[in-house]
């Protein structure tokens, strides 16, 4: 029983992260109309930046998300300016479609370029505090991603006040919304457009600094987390930043109540029989509102 | 589509459907293995780019998991052969596996619109290859002394042209006329009487039965290799990339591109091993946003520029 509950304790710590993975697929999506499912891979190359951050300049995992997320921002503003925003002056049907291309084969180049600077193998950061524990109620709790947790639900906390409070915040919205009525608004949608997808690759870097921190990176894991994000999407909708976060903690858990009952390999399935029944149980679409 | 556009599409394929009789003749013309490797891989291509194309092309539904079905095909038909069963049989149990494996997906996403089929593909393709046992599979040693290249080579030929006809059948018939309706405009399709849902799952079982029928062939070709390779996402962007070189939603365009692709290919892994990778990459996305008609389309689009000036 207490492994069970072991392994639910970790599936929240894991399914924060799936969160904050998937809040800039949905934020892009939404707004964009563009899936791009090269966001495993961008989340991937943050993961990366913090390894040599940590490696090369010496600084602390944690710490060097103030130099990722910056470089992914502007990672964000030069990928929109070479590719999608292309992408999005096509009608919407077009606009999805050619995403999807574009983004697999974003995807695979970026994978091909990783294992050529980084090789194949896997790698993760190593702290000294990367091993500490924390006991409560007989469960113990890895400290690092106790706080990568944190970190996410503070990060996605913000966004959500950002997207609510702030001018331009709210311009995204409104693009989001109906993008015709906000350019009719005086809302300028282009930029809407660039500002999302800017927070959206910012977003997957932050997530990808913690992925490496608690976890491991290898060029392999971009579609595997570009799978969960897009899960977590269809799982929990479009619109709600904080929905986002609580459907990818219910993922986290789903996966690790189906390992803990058909095995380890089993805990990738459960993603795809989440998707099947929801398209069955409301095909009303839960990547509309 | 014009009647003219229809000729056109009817001559490129009688031309096909003659080189590919003209590729007969050629294991008695040459006994080099390394010419006949190369001709096989790119008869398997057709077949893969034609599978892809049939869905994607014709319906406009985007397969993001297409080496699930030609894995699973290489699966079934290889385990089914090691086990006694007569090469033909199972590969079609492969073909026939494939089929199922998509039909959940299918009947589920493409009662919606949007991306849910390239998801749910996407996840199918991903779930299936960190599933599938890594062991090596080898031939028998017996097996070994008999092995014919010929016999993959005349198999992998017939299976070109089959998927070339089928391409050419479904561009001509009714039912490919109600595909293009539901690429170009679904609801329009669907108030002229067309029964999409039904469209898009036929489609789809065509598609994935043949992307099926060409991983039974990859397992009969291989003496060894690793299952889970054949589910690959490399599958799935071959498929695409030789489907869009060559020209999206046309007979001949993925027979061209399979061509160009796989020359290239071979070409450029001889110097730099895994970098061809980021070299099509960036020819993928150049044409998905400058040439989305691919190289049949090219001259036409080269002679409009030129009007221009």
């Amino acid at each position: 029983m207490s492994a069970l509950a072991q392994q639910i304790v970790l599936g929240i710590l894991i399914g924060g992260l799936y969160g904050l993975a998937a809040a800039g697929l949905s934020l892009v999506f939404g707004v964009l109309k563009v899936l791009n499912v090269a966001h495993g891979e961008l989340i991937m190359l943050g993961g990366y930046a913090a390894f040599w951050a940590v490696a090369l300049l010496g600084m602390d995992p944690f710490g060097s998300l103030v130099l990722v997320v910056p470089l992914s921002l502007l990672a964000g503003v030069v990928l929109y300016g070479a590719l999608f925003g292309f992408v999005v002056r096509a009608n919407e049907e077009t606009r999805e479609k050619n995403s999807l291309l574009i983004g697999f084969g974003l995807a695979l180049v970026l994978h091909a370029l990783a294992v050529r600077l980084w090789t194949a193998d896997e790698r993760s950061i190593v702290t000294p505090y990367g091993g500490a524990v924390i006991t409560v109620a007989g469960l113990s709790i890895p400290v690092v991603r106790l706080l990568s947790l944190v970190i996410a639900f503070a990060v996605i906390g913000g966004l959500q006040l950002l997207l609510t409070h702030w001018r331009w915040g709210k311009a995204i919205r409104a693009t989001a919304e109906d993008w015709q009525a906000a350019l009719l608004t005086g809302i300028d949608v282009r930029r809407a457009y660039l500002l999302a997808f800017a927070m959206g690759t910012g977003l997957a870097g932050t997530a990808g600094v913690l992925v490496s921190v608690g976890y491991s990176v290898s060029p392999s894991i971009g579609l595997e987390w570009t799978l969960k994000a897009l899960i977590v999407v269809v799982l929990a909708g479009l619109g709600s930043m904080i929905g986002t976060f609580v459907g990818g903690i219910l993922l986290g858990v789903a996966e690790a109540l189906s390992a803990a009952a058909f095995g380890g390999p089993y805990r990738e399935v459960v993603g795809l029989v989440i998707f099947v029944v929801v398209l069955c149980a409301r095909p009303r679409g839960l990547f509309g509102r | 589509m014009t009647p003219l556009a229809n000729r056109r599409e009817l001559a490129w394929g009688a031309g096909i459907l003659l080189s590919l009789a003209a590729l007969a003749l050629l294991p008695l013309a040459t006994r080099r293995d390394d010419v006949l490797n190369f001709v096989f891989l790119i008869l398997l291509s057709i077949t893969l780019a034609e599978s892809w194309n049939m869905l994607a092309g014709y319906v406009g539904q985007v397969n993001l998991g297409h080496a699930a079905f030609f894995g699973l095909g290489a699966l079934v038909a290889r385990t089914l052969w090691s086990l006694g069963t007569p090469i033909f049989l199972a590969m079609l149990a492969g073909a026939a596996a494939a089929a199922v494996f998509a039909l959940p997906i299918g009947a589920a996403a493409f009662r919606l619109r949007g991306a849910y089929f390239a998801v749910g593909t996407l996840a199918l393709g991903e779930i299936l290859r960190t599933n599938v046992l890594p062991e090596i599979s080898t031939l028998p040693t017996a097996d070994i002394g008999t092995y014919r290249l010929s016999h993959r080579y005349y198999l992998a030929l017939a299976l070109a042209s089959l998927s070339v006809v089928m391409a050419g059948w479904l561009g001509a018939s009714r039912a490919g006329l109600g595909m293009r309706a539901i690429r170009e405009d679904e609801d329009a399709a669907e108030a002229s009487g067309v029964g999409a849902l039904w469209l898009k799952l036929f489609a789809l079982v065509l598609s994935t039965g043949l992307a099926g029928l060409a991983g039974g062939l990859f397992a009969f070709y291989h003496i060894s290799y690793y299952p889970s390779h054949a589910f690959s996402p490399t599958w799935t962007f071959d498929a695409l990339l030789m489907t869009f070189i060559g020209g999206v939603g046309t007979v001949h365009g993925p027979v061209l591109g399979a061509v160009v692709y796989v020359t290239l290919k071979e070409y450029l892994a001889v110097r730099w091993v895994d970098f061809h990778l980021v070299i099509f990459g960036g020819i993928f996305i150049a044409i998905v946003l400058l040439l989305p008609g691919g190289l049949v389309q090219a001259g036409a689009r080269a002679r409009r520029l030129i009007h221009r000036f």
